[in-house]
C-alpha cells in the first residue's frame, strides 16, 4: 500500500512539475510504467497472500500454545492428584503394618488371628478404597517349616496351588482380608516378581510395588504393594542385613490403579476433553502400561508427561496425557487471514484501476492535444488559404478596378458613366466581400467585432442598389429606396456590416422575384403609426382569402402595383408615415434636441419583394445555416442557404431582431431593426469619411414635378430628389402636370415655374393623349419668357422602339434608368441642365487625389525600405500628393534619421529588411519616443502640457493582407498599415486617421 | 513613320504586354506617377529596377555556385527581387519569385538553379519589353507626340 501510496503522491508531484516546467508531453510515473502495472498487481497480490498466511501461522500457533499449556496444566494436576491419593493408601497400609506387628508380635500370644485381622480389614476397608485387599504373609525359614506347617495345619503352597518345593525362605499368607482370601497359605516367595519385591522391600523397609499386571479377581490393572513387618525395633538407621533379619513378615496390598484412576478423573472438570494414560517405565525400554489404552486414538501430535511418584524409589512412573479431539481448525483466524487478503486484493485492484484509468485519460488526453494541434494546424492552413486566395483576387480585382478607373477618365457619356461606374462598385464590393470572407471564419469562431464609425446610412443603401441594379432591371422588376426624414443623416456604426446585411436581403429578394417590386424603406422603429393599421394585423402570414381572390383584379397600392406580403408598406399606410413626417418635422425641431440626447437610435429596416415568397412548412428554418426552402431552390435559384444565418447573427450582434413576413406566391417581407450611435454633429463635420457620398449641390432650390400614379413610388421619387435639395410637387397624371405648369405660367408669375418634370414611363403610356399633353405643355412653355422644364423619363427597362417613341414624344432630354440613386440622378441632372460640365471626372478620384493631396500636402514624410526601386515608387507616389519624402534605406538608418527632435510627419516602414526588421525598428522608435516623453513630462510637470508628446505615426508597408499581420503591426507600436503597392484610396484611409484635412485653399 | 501609326503601335505593343502578363496594373499605377514635376519618373525607376535586379541576380548566381547553400542570404535576395519586380509591376519575374522562394524554403538546390534560370529568362524577356516600350515612346516624343493613356 505504502508503495502504491508514494506512486500517486509521485504521481501528482510529477504532473505538477510538468505543469510548471510547461512541458508538452508530461509523460507521468505511472505513464512511464504502464507495462509494469499487471506486475505491480500480480506482485502485490502475492505479497498480500504471503503476509495473509503469515498471520494465519501466528495466530494458529498462539492457539497450539495456549492448549499444550492447558494440557500441561491439566495433566499435572491430574498426576499430582493421583499421587496424594496414592500415598494416603500407602500410609494406610502402613498402619496396617504396624498394626500387624504390634499386635502379633509384640503380643504373646498373639492378638490376631485370622477372624480379627479379617474382620478389622473388612471394617476399615473405606479407607482404603483403591486396594482390593490386603494380606499379611509371615516369613518362614525351612527349618521352621515343619513347625510352621503343623502349628497351622495346612502345606505351605505355591502360587499354583501345589505344595511348595523346598526352599529356603517362605512367605505363606497367614491372614488376608475376605476379599483375597484366596491366597491363603499360598508362598508369596513362589512367584518371581513377588519374591523380588518382598526381598526388595524387607531390605528398604519401605514400600514397594510390583509392576503393572492383571489382577485376579477384576481383571483391572493394578500393582502389589508390599510393606516389610519386623519382629523387633530396628535401631536408627539400620543396615540392610539387620533388617532382613529383623523382618517378621510381609504385608501386601493389591492396588486397583486402573479404578483409582477412572475415579479420579471422574471427579475432574474436563474429563472428556483428554485422554490420560500412567505408565509405569522403569524399564525405559519397555513401558508398561497401568492406565487406558496402549492404541488409543486422539490427538497424537500433542502430549503432555507428568512425572508420578508412588513411594518406590526403584519404580518410576509417569502419566501422559492427551487431547481426545484433535485441534479444532481456528476458524477465527482462517478468517481474520481470509478477509485481510481479501480487503488487500480489492484495495490493490482498485489502485489498479485507477492506475488504468489514469493511464487512459492521459492517453486520451495526449490523443485530444495531438488533435488539437491538428486542428489548428489546420486553422492555420485555412486562414493562410483564404489570405491567399484573397490576394490572388485582389490582384486582378485591382487590375478591373484600375482599367475602370480609366475608363471613367475618358468622355463618356452619362449611360455609359453609369455602367462604368456602377462596375467599379460592384468590383470594390466584391474586393469588400473578399475581406468579409476571411472576417466570416471570425464569425463562426464568435470573435466578431463590431466597428464603430460615422457613416451615411442613404449612401449605402444607394450602393448596395447599384449592385444589384443591372439585375434588377434585366428582370423588369423595380428596386426603390426609401429613407424617412427622421433618420438621422450620419450614425455611428459598422458600415461593412450593415451593407452585408442589407446586400443578403436584397440579394435574396432579386434572386426570388421574377417580377413587381424590390422596396428598400427605413425608418426610425419608434414609430408606432404603421402597427395600429388594423387591416396591417389581418393580412400577416397567409392574408384573407379575399384578398387573394380578387388580387388579380385589383391594383395594389404598392411601389409597383403588386400585392405585398406585408401590408404596411402598402400606400395606406405609408402615408401616414410620409404624412406624418411632413406635420411633424416642423414640431419635432424641438424634441430633436432630446432625441440626441439618446446616445443612440434605433431603425427598423424592411425589405420587400413580390417573389414566389417562403413555402410556409419552410418558415421556420429559413434563419438556420445551410437551410433553404427546398432542395429544388438551391436548383433553380443557386445558393448555399448561409447567408440568411449570417444576416440574422449580424443582426443580433447589431443589438436588434430580425423577422419576415410571407405568403407563397405573393411576396416575402423581411424586417429588422438596428441600434446605432447617434453621431455628434462637430464629430462627422470635421473628419469627412470617403463613403459619406457628396452629392453635388447645385440643384438646392430647383422645383420637380413628378408624375406617377403610384404614391408609394413618387415619394421614393421624391425622396433622391429631395436629398439633392429640390422641392417636389407630385402629379398624377401628365395632364393634371400639364394643366398645373399652365396654370402657374398663365396666371401668376409668382410661382416659380418647374424646372424639371420626371414622368414615371407607365404613367405616360397609360395616357392615351401622353404625347399630345406633353406637346401641349411644351408649347406653353414656349410661349412665355420662362425656359422650358427640362422633361426627363423615369423607367425601369425600356426597349429601343420605346425610347425612340419617347424621344419623339419630348422626352429629348434624357432618360433616368431606375433604380434611382441620389449620386445618379444628380448625374443625369447635371448632364440635362448642362451645369458641373466634367467637374468632376470620378467619384474615386475625387476623393482620392485631391483630398489625399490636401492631406499630405507639404508633410514631410520618411519611407524606410530596404528595397531600391519599392523606395522609389514609394517615394514617387507620395511626391504626387505634395509630400516632402526622405528615404532610408534599413531600419537602423531610420533610427539615426528619427532621433529626436526631428521634423518628419509620418514614417512609411517596410516589414522585412534585413538586419533590423520593421517591427523591431518601430519598437525601438517608440521606446526613445516614451523616454522623451517622460523626460518632458517631468520637465514640465506644473505646466503639464501634453500637447507636445512625441509620437510620429508609424504605417506598416506590407503585402500581405493578413489579419494576423495587422494584429503585429498593431503590438509593435504602430499605427497602420498600407497595402503594397500603394493603392490612393488605401493610403487615403490609413493616412486620414493622422492628418486633418487641409482647407482646399491651402494646397 | 506617322504620329498616329506610332501611337498606336504604341498602345496595341503596351496592350499586348499587359495582355501576355509581362506587366500589371502596378505598371499603370506607375505611369500615373509620372507628372510635369516629374517627367521621367517611369524610366528613372525602372532602370533602377534593371540596376538592382542585375546586382541581385549575380548575388544569387554566386551563392548557389557555394559549397554550402546559404539559404537565408538566398531567400532575402529573392524577396528583394520579388519586391521591386511587384513595384513596378513586372508580374511574371514576381511569380518566378514566389516559386524560387518555396523551393528556398525546401533547401532544394536543383528547384533553385532551375529558378534562378527562370528569373533571368523573365528578367530578360521584360528588360527587352520595356526598353522596346521606351523606345516608342521616344520616338513619338520626338516626333512631338503625347502619348494616349
Amino acid at each position: 500500500m505504502g508503495l502504491k501510496l508514494q506512486q500517486s503522491y509521485h504521481h501528482s508531484v510529477t504532473v505538477k512539475v510538468n505543469e510548471q516546467m510547461g512541458t508538452k508531453r508530461g509523460y507521468t510515473f505511472i505513464q512511464a510504467n504502464r507495462a509494469w502495472l499487471p506486475k505491480f498487481l500480480l506482485l502485490w497480490v502475492m505479497v498480500m497472500a504471503f503476509l495473509s498466511t503469515w498471520i494465519y501461522k501466528k495466530m494458529d500457533a498462539d492457539n497450539k500454545v495456549r492448549r499444550k499449556e492447558v494440557l500441561s496444566t491439566m495433566c499435572d494436576q491430574r498426576a499430582r492428584m493421583l499421587q496424594d491419593q496414592f500415598s494416603v493408601s500407602v500410609n494406610h497400609v502402613h498402619a496396617l503394618a504396624i498394626l500387624v506387628s504390634t499386635f502379633h508380635y509384640y503380643k504373646d500370644p498373639s492378638a490376631i488371628d485370622q477372624e480379627t485381622f479379617a474382620e478389622y480389614t473388612a471394617r476399615t476397608a473405606f479407607e482404603r478404597p483403591l486396594l482390593s485387599g490386603v494380606a499379611y504373609a509371615e516369613r518362614v525359614v525351612h527349618s521352621e517349616r515343619e513347625k510352621f506347617e503343623r502349628q497351622h495345619g495346612w502345606t505351605i503352597k505355591t502360587m499354583k496351588r501345589e505344595p511348595s518345593p523346598i526352599r529356603d525362605e517362605y512367605a505363606p499368607v497367614i491372614f488376608s482380608q475376605e476379599t483375597v482370601s484366596y491366597i491363603e497359605s499360598l508362598d508369596m516367595m513362589s512367584g518371581e516378581e513377588d519374591r523380588e519385591n518382598i526381598l526388595r522391600a524387607r531390605a528398604t523397609g519401605k514400600a514397594v510395588l510390583t509392576s503393572p499386571f492383571r489382577l485376579l479377581g477384576s481383571h483391572h490393572l493394578g500393582v502389589v504393594l508390599t510393606f516389610p513387618v519386623y519382629k523387633s525395633k530396628l535401631p536408627p538407621s539400620p543396615t540392610e542385613q539387620e533388617r532382613i533379619e529383623a523382618t517378621a513378615g510381609y504385608l501386601g496390598g493389591a492396588f486397583d490403579v486402573e479404578s483409582l484412576v477412572e475415579n479420579l478423573l471422574g471427579q475432574l472438570a474436563g474429563n472428556q476433553a483428554i485422554l490420560v494414560n500412567v505408565y509405569d517405565i522403569t524399564n525405559s525400554s519397555d513401558h508398561l502400561i497401568m492406565y487406558g489404552h496402549q492404541n488409543q486414538d486422539g490427538d497424537l501430535a500433542l502430549l503432555h508427561e507428568s512425572k508420578l511418584d508412588f513411594g518406590d524409589p526403584f519404580r518410576k512412573h509417569q502419566m501422559i496425557c492427551r487431547y481426545h479431539q484433535k485441534a479444532p481448525t481456528s476458524w477465527t483466524a482462517l478468517t481474520t487471514a481470509f478477509l485481510f487478503f481479501v480487503i488487500c486484493l480489492l484495495v490493490g485492484y482498485i489502485l489498479y484501476g485507477a492506475a488504468i484509468h489514469i493511464v487512459k485519460v492521459e492517453d486520451d488526453f495526449h490523443e485530444m492535444e495531438e488533435l488539437k494541434v491538428r486542428a489548428e494546424a489546420a486553422d492555420v492552413a485555412k486562414s493562410q488559404f483564404l489570405a491567399t486566395v484573397s490576394h490572388e483576387i485582389r490582384t486582378p480585382m485591382n487590375g478591373i478596378l484600375g482599367m475602370l478607373a480609366l475608363l471613367l477618365d475618358t468622355d463618356l457619356s452619362s449611360t455609359q458613366r453609369d455602367y462604368a461606374q456602377t462596375a467599379q462598385v460592384c468590383g470594390k464590393a466584391l474586393i469588400t466581400l473578399i475581406n468579409e470572407v476571411l472576417d466570416r471564419a471570425k464569425i463562426e469562431a464568435g470573435k466578431l467585432e463590431l466597428e464603430t464609425v460615422p457613416f451615411d446610412l442613404r449612401s449605402i443603401l444607394d450602393d448596395v442598389l447599384s449592385l444589384f441594379s443591372e439585375k434588377s432591371r434585366n428582370k423588369g422588376v423595380e428596386l426603390a429606396v426609401f429613407v424617412s426624414d427622421k433618420v438621422p443623416e450620419m450614425v455611428m456604426g459598422d458600415p461593412g456590416r450593415f451593407r452585408q446585411i442589407i446586400t443578403n436581403l436584397v440579394g435574396n429578394s432579386v434572386k426570388f422575384t421574377e417580377r413587381g417590386h424590390i422596396f428598400v424603406k427605413v425608418h426610425l422603429a419608434e414609430n408606432p403609426k404603421p402597427m395600429e393599421d388594423p387591416k396591417a394585423e389581418t393580412c400577416l402570414n397567409g392574408g384573407s382569402d379575399e384578398d387573394a381572390l380578387v388580387s388579380g383584379a385589383r391594383q395594389f397600392k404598392t411601389l409597383s402595383g403588386y400585392e405585398a406580403a406585408d401590408e404596411r408598406n402598402s400606400w395606406d399606410s405609408f402615408k401616414h408615415l410620409v404624412a406624418d413626417e411632413e406635420l411633424r418635422y416642423d414640431a419635432s425641431v424641438k424634441m430633436k434636441a432630446a432625441d440626441e440626447a439618446s446616445q443612440s437610435v434605433t431603425l427598423m429596416v424592411s425589405v420587400e419583394d413580390t417573389g414566389i415568397g417562403i413555402p410556409l412548412i419552410a418558415q421556420d428554418r429559413v434563419f438556420m445555416p445551410f437551410m433553404q426552402a427546398d432542395s429544388s431552390t438551391s436548383r433553380n435559384y443557386g445558393g448555399t442557404g448561409i447567408g440568411l444565418s449570417i444576416t440574422k447573427c449580424l443582426v443580433e450582434l447589431m443589438g436588434g431582431h430580425i423577422s419576415f413576413i410571407s405568403r407563397p406566391q405573393v411576396g416575402s417581407t423581411f424586417s429588422f431593426t438596428t441600434v446605432f450611435g447617434r453621431c455628434k454633429r462637430a464629430s462627422f463635420s470635421d473628419t469627412k469619411k470617403p463613403n459619406a457620398e457628396d452629392l453635388p449641390s447645385g440643384f438646392r432650390g430647383l422645383k420637380a414635378v413628378v408624375v406617377d400614379g403610384k404614391p408609394v413610388r413618387a415619394a421614393v421619387t421624391r425622396y433622391h430628389l429631395k436629398r439633392l435639395g429640390m422641392l417636389v410637387e407630385f402629379a398624377n397624371s401628365v395632364k393634371i402636370a400639364a394643366s398645373a405648369c399652365g396654370k402657374n405660367g398663365s396666371s401668376c408669375g409668382s410661382k416659380t415655374q418647374p424646372d424639371i418634370v420626371l414622368v414615371e414611363k407607365d404613367s405616360w403610356l397609360s395616357g392615351e393623349d401622353g404625347g399630345l399633353s406633353l406637346r401641349t405643355l411644351d408649347r406653353q412653355q414656349n410661349g412665355h419668357v420662362f425656359k422650358s422644364p427640362k422633361m426627363i423619363l423615369l423607367a425601369t427597362n425600356i426597349t429601343n422602339a420605346e425610347l425612340e417613341k419617347a424621344r419623339a414624344a419630348g422626352f429629348a432630354d434624357t432618360t433616368i434608368m431606375k433604380p434611382l440613386r441620389a449620386s445618379m440622378v444628380a448625374a443625369c441632372l447635371q448632364q440635362v441642365l448642362g451645369t458641373g460640365k466634367k467637374r468632376q471626372p470620378g467619384r474615386g478620384m475625387l476623393n482620392g487625389s485631391s483630398v489625399l493631396g490636401s492631406l499630405l500636402c507639404g508633410k514631410k514624410i520618411l519611407v524606410v525600405d530596404d528595397n531600391m526601386v519599392n523606395r522609389r515608387v514609394a517615394a514617387g507616389a507620395l511626391k504626387k500628393f505634395g509630400a516632402a519624402v526622405e528615404c532610408a534605406e534599413s531600419g537602423k538608418a531610420a533610427l539615426k534619421l528619427l532621433q529626436l527632435p526631428h521634423s518628419f510627419d509620418a514614417c512609411f516602414m517596410d516589414i522585412q529588411m534585413p538586419e533590423m526588421d520593421g517591427f523591431e525598428a518601430t519598437r525601438r522608435i517608440r521606446m526613445m519616443e516614451s523616454q522623451a516623453n517622460e523626460q518632458m513630462n517631468r520637465g514640465t510637470e506644473e505646466g503639464s502640457i501634453r500637447t507636445g508628446e512625441w509620437h510620429i505615426p508609424i504605417l506598416a508597408m506590407t503585402a500581405d493582407v493578413i489579419h494576423a499581420t495587422y494584429d503585429e503591426c498593431l503590438k509593435c507600436g504602430m499605427d497602420g498599415y498600407v497595402s503594397k503597392p500603394f493603392e490612393e484610396e488605401n493610403l487615403y484611409l490609413a493616412v486620414a486617421k493622422f492628418f486633418k484635412t487641409k482647407p482646399i485653399s491651402d494646397s | 513613320m506617322d504620329l498616329v501609326q506610332l501611337q498606336r503601335q504604341f498602345v496595341d505593343y503596351k496592350t499586348s504586354l499587359y495582355h501576355e502578363g509581362f506587366l500589371d496594373e502596378q505598371f499603370t499605377q506607375l505611369q500615373e506617377l509620372q507628372d510635369e514635376n516629374n517627367p521621367d519618373f517611369v524610366v528613372e525607376v525602372v532602370s533602377l529596377f534593371f540596376e538592382d535586379s542585375e546586382r541581385l541576380l549575380n548575388e544569387l548566381a554566386r551563392a548557389l555556385e557555394q559549397q554550402n547553400i546559404d539559404y537565408k542570404r538566398i531567400d532575402a535576395h529573392v524577396h528583394q527581387l520579388k519586391g521591386s519586380s511587384s513595384s513596378i509591376g513586372a508580374q511574371r519575374v514576381q511569380k518566378v519569385c514566389i516559386a524560387f522562394r518555396n523551393y528556398c524554403e525546401e533547401q532544394n538546390v536543383e528547384g533553385c538553379l532551375k529558378c534562378l534560370q527562370q528569373v533571368r529568362h523573365e528578367y530578360s524577356l521584360v528588360k527587352t519589353k520595356l526598353e522596346s516600350l521606351f523606345q516608342l515612346e521616344q520616338q513619338i516624343l520626338t516626333a512631338g507626340g503625347s502619348f494616349p493613356m
